[in-house]
């Protein structure tokens, strides 16, 4: 840095407005000082034209009594709950659509991706058909055609469900299965679960030194599965099956008890998933493209299985190139499933930016905050692919 | 708190550019040479496009109305479709001049929003849908029931009172657009359809087979439909007011779009006064002196004007009902145009 000062200058110490470092840190202030202003200009002025308007301002609304019912909640709720809460279950039901979405969309378009430049000719147009359909058609038409088409081929009356056992039903409601309620023993089974989770993630390590040192393989992936889940499913057994199912039952409308899955919901997740998905095939194809063919030759040279291959040299490159243009997949689903409001998802838009906000007529401050709730999953969406970005990136030595 | 204030840039440019839009409409209005009229995306009888885009309903009427008060020509008006949801945002940003669209006056509407109701042009209250099919015969029968309805609507708020307050439960299934209601109602998704029962009139007439459903007796609220302005310009608010005051005196007087020519010689003084033909009337409200000449003569009269949009010879078949003048027993009741 001190070097760099002096390059170029005659001897001597230059005046403060010409060293750099000092019109640098004016020129931010300058800046900061500016949007610091404009912000504060704007708010009050908002406030000010909101006042002479004549419209309501501030957020003590989110303390009133809400008294609209939410077709779908993860959480308690009912009429006489506030608005505050209303606003929770709505962020709840966001998050859940598009952390389902994600999960979805990224599981699809992997396996399409990869299909489409497998050497099997009906896979790979099939897949290249999928894709160019998807993409090409906007977003909302899809969510429309899941819903309505969909809800058209499902039994309209509710005594002609489709009827599996007498425990789980389908008709134009939703699905409605049956709930589980845990006694008092299951909780082992949940502690065997988490316990299986630790002990793979000790698991994986131990492996990975061992093959490091002595060169030996161990099938890492086969007994994680086991122990997550193979386990508690013996102890679940053993226990005596440690649950109560509350089953659906038919009343004069509809099902009551159990759990139920509404239309919108998955009419919703399957047009999110299905939309990104053909997006993501792509990017995974260029990902995949992009390691040189080389790569594999050398591989093959050096003995490795094609499966390995893939695993051990293609994917790990192909990724560094996948995740940047992924985490904009994420995002752009995440912000995609506002489009809920078409078909009665209660997501944040329609429920917190839609009667919350028509009920209050705070618009600004209902706005304000579903923004700011957006902003916070995308900056977390980031955040997250970038911390994984930075651990996948090439190490140069 | 404060820190999310900060975050509203948005919409706060929104408001800001907003405040101008307050000052005098009519001025506005006379200089843009027509009127910005706020309507609904479609509703049969209150405000609908036909097959040539041609906007026609009562709600549509009071445009009308305006427009040839203060031009001499019902043409001269605009129209933007809004969603329940949109409407008021709409109004607020002046977007719009003024909002005649199915719109219910609350307390809440009038004070919170800035905002101003200016007079009733259809008495209404909430209904129920159902299909025949179901065999129910009161609303009080649907417990469990799903129930399709808009958002930002005083529907969907009496919906919750109406449940709450008979202990029985529903499903709420709620839509951004009137389209996707009627459409998932129709698709079997609910039990039951509401809306104000004008509303159901109406839009039992998108439906695949009309005949199969059926409105239930119950009327579970007042809803007073007529249209808003922005809160603050009075003047603007006294044109709409009168505009629909006019038209039902003329009703009340037996003046309609057929006989005001020759009622302009009529003996009636309140007739003159109304016509143009004595006193200043217009003046006061900035308008010409032939101003309700010209409503009555292009728009028709109130109950013309219900009779060609909602009235029992068209397809939505309201009868008057509560809609009447009030000396036939009705809740129609202009002020006196002196
Ligand atoms: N009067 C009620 C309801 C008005 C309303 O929006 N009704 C719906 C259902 S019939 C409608 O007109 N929708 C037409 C549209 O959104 O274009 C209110 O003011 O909130």
């Amino acid at each position: 840095m001190a070097a760099e000062a002096d390059i170029g200058q005659a001897p001597g110490k230059p005046p403060i407005w010409n060293d750099p470092r000092y019109r640098a840190l004016f020129f931010q202030v300058v800046v900061l000082g500016g949007i610091i202003f404009f912000f504060v200009y704007i708010t009050n002025n908002t406030l000010a034209n909101l006042e002479r308007q004549g419209i309501a301002s501030g957020f003590g609304f989110l303390s009133r009594t809400a008294g609209f019912d939410i077709s779908m909640h993860l959480i308690d709720w009912d009429e006489e709950m506030t608005y505050g809460r209303a606003f929770t279950v709505s962020v709840i039901n966001t998050l859940l659509v598009s952390f389902l979405g994600i999960v979805f969309a990224t599981l699809l378009g992997f396996v399409m991706g990869v299909a489409r430049l497998s050497r099997n000719w009906l896979i790979a147009k099939l897949s290249a058909v999928y894709i160019e359909t998807f993409r090409n058609i906007p977003l909302l038409l899809q969510i429309f055609f899941w819903y309505f088409g969909v809800l058209r081929n499902l039994p309209e009356s509710v005594r002609e469900s489709v009827n599996v056992f007498d425990l789980a039903f389908l008709n134009r409601r939703g699905l409605f299965v049956p709930s589980p309620q845990a006694e008092p023993a299951f909780w082992v089974v949940i502690v065997l679960f988490f316990g299986g989770i630790v002990a793979s993630i000790f698991l994986a390590r131990w492996a990975k030194q061992r093959q490091e040192a002595t060169g030996q393989y161990f099938p890492v992936l086969s007994t994680s599965a086991g122990l997550i889940l193979g386990v508690p499913i013996l102890a679940f057994i053993v226990l005596g099956f440690p649950i109560n199912w509350d089953v659906p039952e038919l009343g004069r409308f509809n099902f009551s008890g159990g759990a139920e899955l509404i239309p919108e919901f998955v009419a919703l997740l399957l047009a999110l998933s299905v939309y990104t998905a053909s997006f993501i095939a792509e990017i995974v194809r260029a990902g995949i493209l992009s390691v040189s063919h080389g790569q594999t030759e050398a591989a093959f040279a050096l003995g490795l299985r094609p499966n390995w291959t893939l695993r051990l040299i293609i994917i790990p490159q192909a990724l560094r190139v996948i995740i940047p243009p992924l985490t904009s997949q994420y995002l752009n689903l995440t912000k995609n499933s506002s489009l809920a409001a078409a078909i009665a998802y209660p997501d944040l838009i329609l429920v917190f930016a839609g009667t919350v906000l028509m009920q209050t007529g705070q618009a600004v401050e209902v706005i304000a905050m579903a923004m700011a709730v957006y902003l916070t999953i995308s900056l977390l969406i980031s955040a997250l692919m970038n911390w994984y970005n930075k651990k996948i990136a090439l190490v140069e030595r | 708190m404060k820190g999310l204030k900060i975050v509203t840039v948005g919409a706060v440019l929104a408001f800001a550019a907003s405040g101008a839009a307050n000052a005098a409409t009519l001025d506005d209005v006379k200089r843009k040479g027509f009127v910005q009229c706020g309507v609904s995306q479609g509703l049969p009888g209150f405000s609908n496009p036909d097959e040539k885009g041609n906007w026609a309903g009562i709600d549509v009427d009071v445009c009308r109305g305006m427009a040839a008060a203060i031009f001499g020509d019902a043409k001269k008006v605009k129209y933007t479709p809004l969603s329940a949801k949109e409407r008021f945002t709409a109004l607020q940003s002046g977007e719009v001049d003024v909002l005649p669209r199915n719109t219910t006056w609350t307390l809440v509407r009038d004070t919170a929003l800035g905002l101003d109701f200016t007079t009733i042009n259809f008495y209404d209250g909430q209904g129920f849908m159902v299909r025949k099919a179901l065999g129910v015969k009161a609303a009080t029968e649907l417990d469990g029931a799903s129930v399709c309805v808009q958002i930002g609507t005083t529907t969907e708020l009496n919906l919750s009172d109406f449940f709450r307050a008979n202990n029985i439960s529903f499903k709420p299934v709620v839509f951004e657009k009137a389209d996707e209601v009627v459409a998932a109602y129709d698709a079997g998704r609910c039990d039951v359809y509401t809306t104000d029962r004008s509303g159901l009139a109406a839009q039992r007439t998108k439906m695949k087979n009309p005949d199969e459903h059926l409105v239930l007796p119950e009327v579970i609220s007042k809803e007073p439909l007529g249209p808003v302005v922005r809160h603050g310009d009075n003047n603007w608010g006294d044109i709409v007011r009168w505009t629909l005051y006019a038209m039902l005196e003329a009703e009340e007087l037996g003046v309609d779009s057929k006989n005001v020519d020759k009622m302009k010689d009529s003996k009636n003084p309140n007739i003159r006064r109304l016509l143009g033909v004595e006193g200043e009337m217009g003046k006061n409200l900035g308008l010409p002196n032939d101003w309700a000449f010209n409503i009555v003569k292009q728009v028709g009269n109130y109950g013309e004007s219900y009779e060609r949009n909602v009235g029992p010879n068209t397809p939505i078949a309201l009868a008057r009902g509560v809609n009447k003048l009030w000396k036939d027993g009705g809740l129609m009741y202009p002020m006196p145009v002196r």
